[in-house]
Order: structure tokens, then sequence, then C-alpha cells
């Protein structure tokens, strides 16, 4: 069915009472859908929902106006329980233009409610993405809840009196299609207006036309008969106490001001920008009052560089980049894990190989962050599982490259790096205490320093910053003698030395993998890493909802795995593992542990739907039933 | 964006260094290492001139730091009683930016080579000059690659005869002052491995200056490129082609009979007896033009060769800004991680 705008007087007012709503955003680059899908996301989360969100965006800038390679798309989801993820499909989709309308169409289910800014329907638009006919004229579109709205027009009308020319006007449309989005969802406002003032602080007129332009698109919903129905979503019953929404992005860089204050260390990071890291260069420039110097660098390994010159001299070296910067970090990789200094390498994955996918998600740098240098050069390996949990991730990272002097790659992803969820705000007096201790005494014989003695628990050789009087030492890349650290070409030293540094990170502490499994009776195991956990342990929810049992553990630490990993694989006549690359975990995992793991792979860059993982794990758990 | 001054004093490049209770020698700054450098390489001789040399900086020997990248000079500092890293290949000048950012209170030295610095460094390195880093810089130019056997180099000369290159090498080299200069260094300097006094001069020089200074040492390699400089170690061949020039004095060498002139938008030699002596052009380190077409003397084949300190000029450091940029962010907002972690905008579940 579709309803026409009319010009009725106000609705009668029937209210819906739903657990969640998907919406999607979806418009030109420049239609600034980002930014309002940011913005519902903020009203969500002052409205106390939970929500998740997955922002969808090209790679390039400003792709030519009006195409598929433009559309720009920023999906929420909101609900009165805790959820897992951005949602599989939109319940509701706002179509900007024909290309946003072509792009995304097949994702909306029949029924689903669709609103279209009509004004971007010309002849000519239509052609540029193979229309043929105009949809919103024909019958093509019957199956959904079409609402046509000519939001440009409207804009450009309440924004009449404003002394705003047409086209600046004209751009404040995306305030208007989320003032409408927001009545209908019976959101709050004042954030919206607030934000706005502040953030076009310097250009009030055009902070006044947008707050006019929202005003208009919410009494637009409110004063006309085309929508019989609003919608609430009741605030969710999270856990007690105080949310924030957060990115994965920021949470990250959050994590690593958190770890200089727990360390007493400044920080350094030397970085290159690179999509879709650069947002925690962004953010922890922004904090240098907590001790925090940021160097962009000239590229990727003189970042990597002077991060760990600056850890070689007593800082805390973070450095942050893409898959593709790490393949170039690779060589001084090496040299912290041969140098053994603490070394932070944060590797924000995207669709790969070479330069991909780049504003696309994807898993497939494990196996590049495991093994991905000369010789055998072992590195620890953190993912974290969601956007916020990206904070403890960094803070479990910066933990053991401090504890154990080593390089830690911390493997987040394009999904959560963009995507944002309510965080509950830690508490910092709970925070780890990562303080660390320099070597001042000689520890050798005669008064001399060992810089590769070693602490008998953890390994770790003692951290002597220039500038300790007495400790004078050369470290380098050079295969070094037990103990002394001279050069050493001794054979068996060699042996001795690339088998101890294996051990030292396969003896790193870490926590031990917990199973999901609330039956206690699943056969089958399903078992993933990183951001994939959202739409696992919503396909898990769903699967148990069928009554099939079934078991998830996620791991958050893939070098070294936990020590109960292997106990726990062979409890399950079946384990499964998504992933977002060919098999990289199930590769480790099989290599590891002998275990006959059952690979589900996809590399769309996109996250793994609910859905299908749900047909996925009722099959195999089916098959071990009968 | 607008920029800030940051309004920092001018400093020494050793200020904020500490310095040693009681008087050092050269033999506290040799290390328990045995020295493993080809008999008769020019390395032995910078090795001794930088051991003999830091004992009159009065340093504390352990806020003293050498960065080496990869080559046969990358091995210097572990014959240094000091601390040191023996990096990898070209990336020294990085790491050791990211060291002199942390620790204002180091002397950070860089020791690397031709192939090193100006080959698979030689990004760092422009960037490096570029920023300003208060880094020395040591580049030893042997003009070729010793410690692969013997490979031309980015120095090496047109048509080179080596392993890699039967035919001759096809590249054309790199004039490293010149590069220096245009990558806007703040200091550059050239010194001969075989001249003791005048490498020491020019790493003084270097040592006092705070931001990044580019020494030049021209190196021999007994092994693949022996002789390389012999016309410039032969007295009477030096004479003619060395032309050492000093801050304010003019600018004449082979014991007064030539002098530097100008030609056109560049520099001359002439017999000095033939030009008026207001014709001599005086040596300004502050000038870079005149820094420029003194480097543009030098010619591959030796012919002439300028060596000293071509250009020193004050300029704020990269490490000294970063620095400064987080003090005064720490002055002007407290560092307080609750509210940073709360944001502007939360809401309670109770």
């Amino acid at each position: 069915m579709t309803t026409d705008v009319g010009n009725g007087a106000a609705p009668g007012g029937e209210v819906r009472k739903l657990d969640r709503v998907v919406i999607r955003f979806a418009g030109d680059s420049g239609d600034g859908m980002q930014l309002t899908g940011d913005r519902f996301t903020s009203e969500a989360a002052a409205f106390g929902n939970d929500l998740a969100t997955l922002p969808n965006f090209p790679a390039e800038i400003r792709a030519p106006q009006g195409t598929l390679p433009g559309v720009s798309s920023f999906q929420l989801h909101f609900a009165d329980y805790d959820i897992l993820t951005p949602g599989d499909r939109p319940d509701v989709l706002v179509a900007m233009n024909p290309a946003a309308l072509k792009a995304n169409i097949g994702d909306l289910p029949k029924g689903g409610m669709l609103i279209v800014n009509t004004d971007e329907f010309t002849k000519r638009n239509l052609v540029k993405v193979g229309y043929d006919a105009n949809p919103l004229e024909d019958t093509s579109l019957e199956a959904y809840q079409v609402h046509k709205v000519a939001m440009a027009t409207l804009t450009i009308g309440a924004l009449e009196n404003t002394g705003l020319g047409k086209k600046d006007a004209e751009r404040a449309k995306n305030m208007f299609a989320l003032g409408l989005l927001s009545w209908m969802y019976h959101r709050p406002t004042e954030g919206t207006e607030r934000f706005l003032r502040e953030k076009f602080a310097k250009k009030p007129d055009i902070a006044e036309a947008n707050v006019l332009a929202f005003r208009a698109g919410w009494n637009y919903g409110e004063t006309t008969e085309s929508f019989a129905v609003t919608y609430e979503v009741a605030p969710a019953k999270l856990n007690q106490g105080t949310y924030r929404q957060i990115t994965g992005n920021t949470a990250l860089a959050y994590g690593i001001v958190a770890a200089g204050r727990q360390s007493g260390l400044p920080i350094v990071l030397g970085t290159y920008p690179i999509t879709p890291a650069s947002d925690i260069l962004h953010e922890l420039s922004k904090h240098k009052n907590f001790g925090i110097t940021t160097l962009q660098a000239e590229d990727e390994i003189a970042g990597i560089g002077a991060a760990l010159g600056a850890s070689y001299g007593g800082a805390l070296g973070v450095t942050s980049t893409s898959g593709p910067g790490i393949a170039l970090k690779s060589e001084t990789i090496g040299l912290a894990v041969m140098t053994e200094l603490p070394l932070v390498v944060i590797d924000v994955q995207r669709g790969g190989p070479s330069t991909g996918l780049p504003t696309k998600t994807e898993q497939a740098d494990l196996l590049q962050a495991m093994f991905g240098r000369n010789g055998e050069s072992p590195v620890p390996i953190v993912a974290p599982q969601s956007p916020a949990d990206c904070f403890d991730a960094a803070l479990d990272a910066v933990r053991i490259a401090l504890e154990y002097r080593t390089p830690v790659l911390l493997l987040s992803d394009g999904a959560i790096a963009n995507g944002s969820e309510p965080w509950l705000i830690p508490d910092v007096a709970d925070l780890p205490d990562l303080t660390v201790e320099f070597a001042t005494e000689p520890n050798g014989p005669d008064g001399t320093f060992w810089p590769y003695l070693r602490d008998p628990e953890t390994l770790a050789r003692p951290w002597a910053v220039p500038g300790t009087p007495g400790l004078q030492h050369r470290i380098g890349g050079l295969e070094k003698a037990d103990g002394n650290g001279n050069i050493s070409y001794d054979p068996a030293n060699h042996d001795h030395m690339v088998r101890l540094r294996q051990r030292k990170i396969d003896g790193i502490r870490v926590p031990d993998v917990v199973v999901d499994d609330p039956s206690g009776t699943a056969k089958v195991l399903v078992v993933g890493w990183g951001s994939s956990y959202g739409p696992i342990g919503a396909a898990a929810r769903r699967v148990r909802k069928l009554g099939l049992p079934v078991a998830h553990a996620h791991l958050r630490h893939l070098n070294p795995f936990p020590k109960n990993l292997g106990e726990v694989l062979s409890r399950y006549e079946r384990v499964v593992v998504p992933e977002m690359n060919l098999g990289q975990l199930a590769l480790l995992l099989r290599a590891e542990y002998l275990v006959d793991a059952i690979s589900y792979t996809k590399v769309q860059g996109l996250p793994f739907k609910a859905e299908e993982l749900q047909d996925v794990l009722a099959e195999v758990i089916k098959g071990v039933s009968e | 964006m607008t920029a800030t001054d940051l309004g920092l004093p001018g400093l020494g490049g050793l200020d904020g260094v500490p310095t040693a209770l009681e008087p050092q020698k050269a033999k506290d700054y040799k290390s328990d290492q045995e020295v493993r450098w080809c008999p008769g390489c020019g390395d032995y001789v910078v090795l001794n001139a930088v051991q003999s040399f830091l004992p009159t900086l009065g340093l504390k020997r352990e806020n003293i730091v050498f960065v080496s990248g990869i080559g046969c000079s990358s091995r210097f500092p572990y014959y240094m009683n000091t601390y040191g890293m023996h990096s990898i290949h070209g990336r020294a000048p990085a790491i050791a930016t990211g060291l002199a950012v942390a620790r204002p209170d180091l002397s950070v030295w860089v020791v690397t080579g031709d192939g090193d610095a100006l080959s698979i460094g030689g990004n760092h390195l422009i960037h490096t000059l570029r920023r300003n880093v208060n880094l020395k810089i040591l580049l030893f130019n042997n003009r070729i690659y010793g410690l692969t056997k013997g490979q031309y180099s980015p120095t090496s000369e047109e048509g080179k005869i080596t392993k890699s290159t039967p035919l001759g090498s096809l590249d054309h080299p790199f004039n490293p002052v010149s590069l220096a200069l245009g990558a806007e260094a703040s200091f550059v300097g050239r010194a001969v491995d075989s001249d003791r006094a005048g490498l020491t001069e020019v790493l003084r020089q270097a040592a006092e200056h705070r931001g990044s200074a580019l020494v030049e040492i021209y190196q021999n390699c007994p092994i693949f490129n022996d002789g390389a400089f012999d016309v410039l170690k032969d007295a009477d061949e030096a004479a003619r082609r060395i032309i050492n020039v000093v801050d304010g004095q003019p600018i004449t060498f082979g014991n007064g009979e030539y002098a530097v002139v100008r030609d056109g938008f560049g520099l001359g030699v002439a017999k000095a007896s033939e030009v008026a002596a207001s014709d001599v052009v005086v040596h300004d380190a502050s000038d870079l033009n005149l820094a420029f077409a003194l480097s543009r003397l030098s010619t591959q084949d030796l012919e002439h060769t300028v060596t000293g300190v071509f250009r020193n000029v004050a300029r704020t450091t990269y490490d000294d800004a970063a620095r400064a940029q987080v003090e005064a962010a720490k002055s002007a907002k407290a560092a307080d991680l609750e509210s940073l972690l709360r944001g502007k905008d939360t809401w309670t579940v109770v």
C-alpha cells in the first residue's frame, strides 16, 4: 500500500509499543546520513534504549552525486532489552534519493516501512542509477508501506524566512528526516537541538536552520495524516549504572588514555593516517593533557619506529593502523620481539588484500598478526568483541605489553571501530594497576648489567631505560646471547633463544574462556572471536528459542589461547567457527587442538546477520541430534 | 587552524642533559665488545674520534644514546659504552625521533651509512631533518654497500662496476649535503674520516646545535671501494681540492692560493691572486642559498670538496615543540579521567 501525503489535521494518535526497531538512513555521501544516524543514536541512548549501530559508507569522500557508489547509510538497532547486533534488516528504510533506494531496498522485508524523499526522484537521477521508470509511480514498491515526502521542498519552505539561500536550506533536509523519525518514535529532542547549536556555534544562522528543519520534520509527522501510527520502544532494563554511547575507536583510545594513568607512563602514539583507524589518532590528539604525545609520522614504518623508540626511553609506545599498515610495520614488530620492549600495535581490520575495501569490515588479519613476520616471531594477540569492549581490550593489551615486555597486537575491526553501543562507564577506582618497575641496579656478575636476564615467572627481561647509571647496554635486532645479551651466532644459543621467546609468549596469563550454555545440554559449540560476538550471540539466542541447545565461547585472546580451550573444545560433538575470513581461527584451532572444526565463512565486508548464523547453527545441531 | 607560537627559549643542543661529576677519558667510552670492522676500515678512525670527543662534552655517559640502522657503520653502538640500539635498515632516525621526543634529558646520536640513510631510509632522513628533531646524525659515506659485500650505493659514481652492476651502474648519485639542505635541515656539515681535527670541530658544533644535525663523513671502505677518497688524503691534491669553510671567514683554500667567488647564481673557484679580496665569498652559515651553492661545488669526482659546517641556524625543534604542547595542555586542563570517560551525555539505570 502507498500513502500519499495530504494536508490533514493531527492524526488520531495510535501508539504502538514495540520491543525493538531497526532503522536505516540511506542517502548520498553528501547528505549527512552518518550525522543523522549518530544523532538518532544519541536520542535512543538518552532515552535509555539498548542499541547497536552499523555505519556503512564508501571509501570515496564524495563519489559522484546520486550514484550507487556514492550511497552512504547508517543502521541503528534500538530495543527495550539487551541486544547484540545492529540488526539484520531494517524495519524502516529512509531513502534520500533513487540511488539509496536501489542500493538498500533489497534489505527491507516485505511490509517494511519506506520513507522516500521524492524531490530527488527526477528523470535524470533515475536514469543515473538505471531505473527505467519511477518506482514511486509504478507497482514495484507495493509490498512496502511507502511514505512519499518531499523533504527538500518542505525543508526549503520551512526555512523560507531565514534568509538562507535555497542551496543551503536544502542541505538541512537530513535534519528534517531526523525530526520526522524522532516524532514517529517519541524520541527526546533537546539533545539534538543542543548538539546542533554547539556544532554550528560559529555559524548561528546554519545552526538555527538545522534546528528549524529538525522541528519541521517533527511537526510534519504530527500535523499530517500520512502517519497514522507512532511507536514506542521502552527503555531497556540494563544492569544498574551510568551509561553513555560509545564507538569502538573512541573506547579504544580511552583505554589507552586510562592505561597511561594506570601505568604512570607517558604515552607516545606514533602513527600514520589510515582508514578505519585514523579516529584513534584524532581522539588521542585531543587528550595531551593526560601526558599523551601523538606523532603523525611520514609513514607507517616511522610511526611504529617512533613508538618503539619511545618505549625504549621508558614511555608506553603505541601505534595504530589497519592491515596494509601492519604489512609495513612487520619488520619493526620483529625488532620489538627481539629487543623485548613493550609496544601496543593496534590493527583496525578492513577488507583486504592490498587496499581492499577500506571502509568495510573483515577479520582476515588474524594470521598476519600471528605469523606475518620473518623468523619465529611470536606476538600476543588480543581482540575486542564489541565497541564498548575496546576499552577493556586496550587495557588488557597494555597489561601484557608491560608485564611481558613484548609487542602486542590489538585486533579491532571496521564494524566495531565505527559502530556504537551503550557503555556502562567503569569506576576509575576499579581499573587495573598497570605499574611497572624499571631496572635500577646491576644484576650480572661483578656488578655488570645483563639486559637479557629474565624474571623467572614471566620470563620478561629487565626494562633498563637510558639515563639509568651503571646499566649502559646495547640492544638490537641481532641474536642475543642468553643472559648477557651480547651478539651471539652460537647455534645452540639461537635454538635456545627462539624457544625461550616462544615460551615467554605461550606462558602469558590469560583468563579461561567462558562458555555460555544456559541449558547445559548443548552438544554443539560455536566459537568466535572479535566483532562476530554480536551476531553469533544473537544467533545462539534464536536457536535456543527454537529448542535447540547451543554453547557459545568467544575468544578475546588469540595468542596464547586460554589454557582451558582444549578441554572446552573436547566437550562438544561439533565445533562451529564462523569468521569474516576464509577460516583463519578454524585453521589455528585445528592445528593446535586437532579438532574437526566446521568453518563457516563470509567476506562481504559486512558483519554476519544473526539470521544466517541461526540457520547454520540449527542445521549442525539437528545433524547431531538425529 | 592557526599556528601557535610556542615561545620556546633559545636552547643549546645539550641543554637538559645532565653533566658528569668526574672528568672523562676516551677509554670510558669504549665498551667491552671487540671491534669487528675490517682492518683498515675508516670506521675505526671515526670511532676513535667520537670516543675522544665525547669526554669533552662532559655529559653523563648514561644519558648518551647511539641508535643505528643496518650496515657496517651501524655496528657502531656496540662499541660505545653508552646506551645503544642497533635497529633495522634505514629506520634509525624514526626510532631516535620517538626516543628524543620522550626523553629531553638524552643526547641522541644516529649512526648511519649511505645505503642506510639515503636508500632504504631516505624517507625517514628527510622528514627527520624537516621536523628538526634534536638528533645528531652521522652519515658514514663510503659510496658502497659493504656489509652485503660490494654493491653500488646511492652515492656511487655513475657507471660503477660492482657485483650487481658488472656493466656499470646506471643511477645518478645523491649529493647528501644538497639533499639535506633541500630537506630543510637546520645544520649540515661534512668531514673526511682521516681529518681528526676537522671531524672533531664539526662534531662539536653539531652537538651544540639544538635540532637535527646531519654530518656527512667521507669514510674509506678498504675492501669494496678502497681509495675512494684518496685524492683528499694526498697533501698536494687535498690542498687544491678541499675547501674548508668557517662561519664568518672568507672562503680560501690551498694555503690561500684559491678562493671561492660568485659565479652567476652559484659559486666558482678562482686563483686568489686574480680576484679582488672583496670578491672572495665570506661564509655565512645562516645563508641557505650560499650553503646550497657550496654543496654544488662538491663534485662526485672530488675535484672540489667542501668541508666544515655548511649551515647552522636556530629553528624550533620538533621534540621541544611536542613537549611544550603536552605541557601547555596539562596546564590548561586537568587530566580528569573520570570526567573524560563520562563525556557529555549519560543516562543512569537504577
